[in-house]
Parts: structure tokens; sequence; C-alpha cells
């Protein structure tokens, strides 16, 4: 029985940002076909442009191309700036250190890194993937900074009663510890990285969802492909978000989240 | 003073804990702070004994100085004639109920300290804890979902499961609602009396303190000094509306300066 009302709820949970999103085509289709001035493609023009796309056999060329870049930048990120800023929040006088340089670098929007991603490394996957590493290292970094920082000393002190040595400590208070935040952290980041490898696609390389959509607009204003590229971006965005999200559901992971 | 005063454990134990001569001074912003002023104690072995005093008198940063988190300004605290350096798993801290590992589960939370141990002993002694305080059929279950008394009987488990000389416990039972912390004196003074830990047990409530404890030790707002050590000889279980408890109690009352009445 509860089974089955959870289902249901589950089913108008979904239903309900459906059924608002057929609305809005609906009414996008009407408004498009009541002027005829080219101010945007409709949804059915868009939809032609997603089937051109496959059967040019580009969309899922691109995709992959979109995700193997951030997939390259966000865990070179992740693998140096996690245990980095880990330890940077350990040691007090480390963090204090480094911490007017990283809010300096911090507020450096990843795309201003664009010339130097190009003198450094041409143009290229490289470039790309450097400045989706640029956009995602700091914000991780500070991430786990606070993340140390945020540990109530109880669990610390109660690891070391217990005997353990910093190897010991580090393994099984401290990176439990800090994992609900680092999650949250991961989340935000991936999202950044998602914003930044479009960008880097228009100026840095000639395949991807960002280059789509320069491509369609300079080839001949094919403005379906341009909103075809958008969509696509968002649904994609949406479920790496989906993904992520889903980890905070994790069991051992749930107490970071929850009031109690 | 009276003659329940006496700074040295009952000569009939052997000394397990001694305090001698420790002050504790706290320098924050320039500004100094003593916070312990000259304490003396010795505690025997498998006695159970409360430091009572106001709240932020200094006597948890006592407690903490026994267990090694703290070192002493000035002055000495050893066990077994060892000097305290560090935190150690023969004493184990219990904190209130945040202490437990909230990524861990109840059978994680008490097998911590015994990653050690073979497999089979392990569980065979993480089994015995949870009987001890209660838990069956928790095992699997995270702190996040036990009550505040059950995560307390946890942390209880956790520090008794590496079989610990001693148990220093910080006002454990002061985030409890009132019935609560009452099923849980009993519970401590059930597995005091099974396993003879010394127990240090630190309260600001003055009939918690009569109700548990051998010895009460009473200290005085900051900077804490011992105003008054009394012995509590009242055999367990305690009727706490005898004449004798009733006496002692009204003696601690009057010592801190509590007129007892409202």
């Amino acid at each position: 029985m509860r089974d089955d009302n959870a289902a249901r709820m589950n089913l108008r949970l979904l239903l309900r940002p459906l059924a608002f999103i057929a609305v809005l085509l609906l009414l996008w289709e009407i408004g498009i076909r009541r002027q005829s001035s080219h101010l945007l493609p409709g949804p059915w023009g868009t939809v032609e442009g997603i089937v051109d796309l496959v059967r040019h056999g580009l969309l899922l060329k691109y995709i992959v191309a979109s995700l193997f870049r951030v997939t390259w930048g966000f865990t070179l990120a992740a693998a140096l700036a996690i245990p980095l800023g880990l330890a940077v929040g350990w040691y007090r006088r480390a963090e204090m250190a480094l911490n007017p340089i990283l809010q300096i670098l911090r507020p450096i929007s990843p795309l201003a890194w664009i010339p130097i991603a190009i003198l450094w490394f041409g143009v290229g996957d490289l470039a790309a993937i450097f400045l989706i590493f640029v956009g995602c290292f700091f914000p991780l970094m500070l991430t786990a900074i606070n993340a140390v920082r945020s540990i109530p000393a109880v669990y610390v002190n109660a690891g070391r009663n217990f005997g353990l040595g910093t190897p010991s400590l580090v393994y099984r208070v401290l990176y439990p510890a800090v994992v609900p935040n680092l999650i949250v952290g991961l989340r935000i980041t991936l999202g950044i990285a998602w914003l930044v490898v479009v960008a880097a696609e228009m100026i840095a390389v000639s395949s991807g969802l960002g280059f789509l959509i320069v491509d369609a607009r300079n080839a001949g204003n094919r403005y379906d492909l341009v909103v075809a590229g958008m969509l696509i971006i968002g649904v994609i965005g949406l479920l790496l978000d989906l993904g992520m999200q889903s980890l905070e559901k994790v069991k051992s992971f749930r107490w970071g989240y929850s009031e109690d | 003073m009276s003659q329940t005063q006496s700074v040295i454990a009952p000569t009939a134990l052997k000394t397990k804990l001694s305090v001698d001569r420790v002050s504790m001074v706290f320098e924050r912003d320039g500004k100094q702070t003593d916070v312990l002023d000259d304490i003396d104690l010795e505690v025997g072995d498998g006695e159970f004994v409360c430091l009572l005093g106001p709240s932020g008198c200094g006597k948890t940063t006592l407690l903490n100085a026994m267990a090694g988190f703290l070192s002493p300004t000035s002055g000495e605290i050893r066990v077994d004639g060892e000097i305290v350096r560090k935190p150690d798993p023969r004493r184990i801290f219990v904190f209130q109920e945040r202490g437990v590992f909230p990524w861990l589960t109840v059978e994680g939370n008490i097998g911590f300290g015994l990653s050690k141990l073979p497999r089979a002993e392990r569980e065979k002694r993480i089994a015995h804890y949870v009987k001890m305080v209660g838990l069956q059929g928790f095992e699997k279950t995270y702190p996040q979902e036990l009550s505040g008394g059950m995560k307390q009987r946890l942390e209880v488990a956790r520090a008794l499961a590496v079989n610990p000389d001693m148990l220093l416990l910080d006002e454990p039972f002061g985030a409890l609602d009132s019935i609560t912390r009452l099923i849980m004196r009993g519970e401590l003074l059930r597995i005091w009396e099974a396993e003879r830990k010394t127990i240090i047990f630190v309260t600001h409530d003055i009939d918690e303190a009569v109700q548990l404890a051998d010895r009460v030790v009473v200290m005085s707002a900051r900077p804490a000094t011992i105003q008054q050590i009394v012995n509590i000889d009242v055999p367990h279980p305690r009727d706490i509306s005898s004449q004798r408890y009733l006496q002692l109690r009204d003696g601690i009352f009057q010592q801190i300066g509590l007129a007892h009445k409202l």
C-alpha cells in the first residue's frame, strides 16, 4: 500500500513540471506562428534541428566531446584542490598564508584566462580542459578548506582519545567528517564546469556543444541549431546535477544535510 | 571545615588518579584568565567522583586536562603514577551525545576503538556492549535516527568497548529530558557496578552528584578551587528521600551558597 502511494506521489511530482513544460511549448509555438519575424525558431523547428544533428551524427559526437573536456578538467581540479584544501585547512598557518592569494584569484572569471590558455596550450582540447580546471580549482579548494575548519572539535578529540595517529585520524575522522560538505562543493562546481565548457568551446576548439552554437550561427544563421544546442546543454546540466545530488542520499553522508 | 573534608582517596583503594597543585591560565587576546587555581585531588581505583560547580567554573577544563587534551600551566596530573601528556584509550572522555560519529552506524561507533582486534573478537565485543546499553535491533542504525538518550548510551558503549580504566564524563546527561536523565543515571550506576571503572563525572546538578558519586568535589566559581569534598556514605541503591541523603544534599546547597528554597 505504502509503496503504491509513494509511486503515485512520485508520478504526480513528475507530471506537474512536465505538464507545465508542455503548456510553455504550446505557447511558444503559438507565439511563433502569430508573427513571422525570425526572432526565435519554434519548438517544432528546434526538434527538426535536433533531428538534423542526429542524422549528421553530430549530436552524440559533440556531447561526448563536451563531456570529455568537463570530465578531465573537473577531475583534475578535484584531485588537486581537495587534498590541497584539506591540508591547508588543517594547518592553520598554511591557511593564513594562502588565503589572500586565493581570495584574489577566486573572483577572476575563468573566461578571463582564455588568452593565457591559448598562449600556453594553443587552440585545442588542452586549452578547454585548462579553463575548466581553473574554473573548478578555486571553488573546490575553498570548499575543502572550509569543510576541514568546520569539523567539530569533539570528533577530532574523540578520534585522538581512541589512540588514532595522524594517518588514521585523517582517514577515519577527518575524511568522513568533510564528505557531506565536499559533495555540496562538487555539485556546485560541476555546474560551473558545465558553464565554462560551453564558453571555452566557442573560442578554443572546433567541436562540442559550445562550438555547435557558434558554428550554427556563423554558418548560415541556423538558429534552430542554436536553440537545439542550448536545450541539450540545459538537459545535460540537469542530469549531471541530479547525479551529484543522488550522492547526498547515501546513508553515511546524509547526516550532513539534515536540520537535526 | 566539616569532618567530611578529605583530599585523599579512601585508604582502602589504590590511588588511580592524582591531581597535584594544578593551575591553568588561559591567554586570549593578550588577556590572562585564571581558570584553575592550585587544585589537589586524589581519586581511588574504581571510585565514582563527581566534580560539581557552577557553569563556566572550570570543571570541564580540569576534566580535559585529566584526559590529556590540555596541559596544565603548572602542576601535574598522574594516572597510575604516570604523568598525563596526551589522550589515551585507557581513559575515555565522554562528551554530551554529540560526540558519536554521525557517519558510522551504532555498530561502527562501538567498534571504532577496536580496529586492531581480530574480526570475531571485535564482533563479540560490539554485540556485548550493544546489549549492555540496550540498543539491540539498532545495530545498523545511524545516530541521526536515534533519540538523545540512545545516542548518549551509544557513546558510553563506545567508550566501554575499549575497556578503559577510567571514564571521564562531561555533563553527559545535560541535554536530555529529566525522565531520560533519571533512567540514564540508573544505567550508569548499573554499568559502573558491573565493570568497576574509575569514573570522573562533571555536573552542575547537585542532586545528580549526590545520587551518583562516592565523593562529591564541590568547586568554586572561576578561578576554580576545591571548596569541599563530601563523602556520600549512602549505599546504593540510594534512597533519595532518606534522612542522610537529604542532609548531605542540603549541606552542599548551603556550601554553594544557595538557600534550598524557591
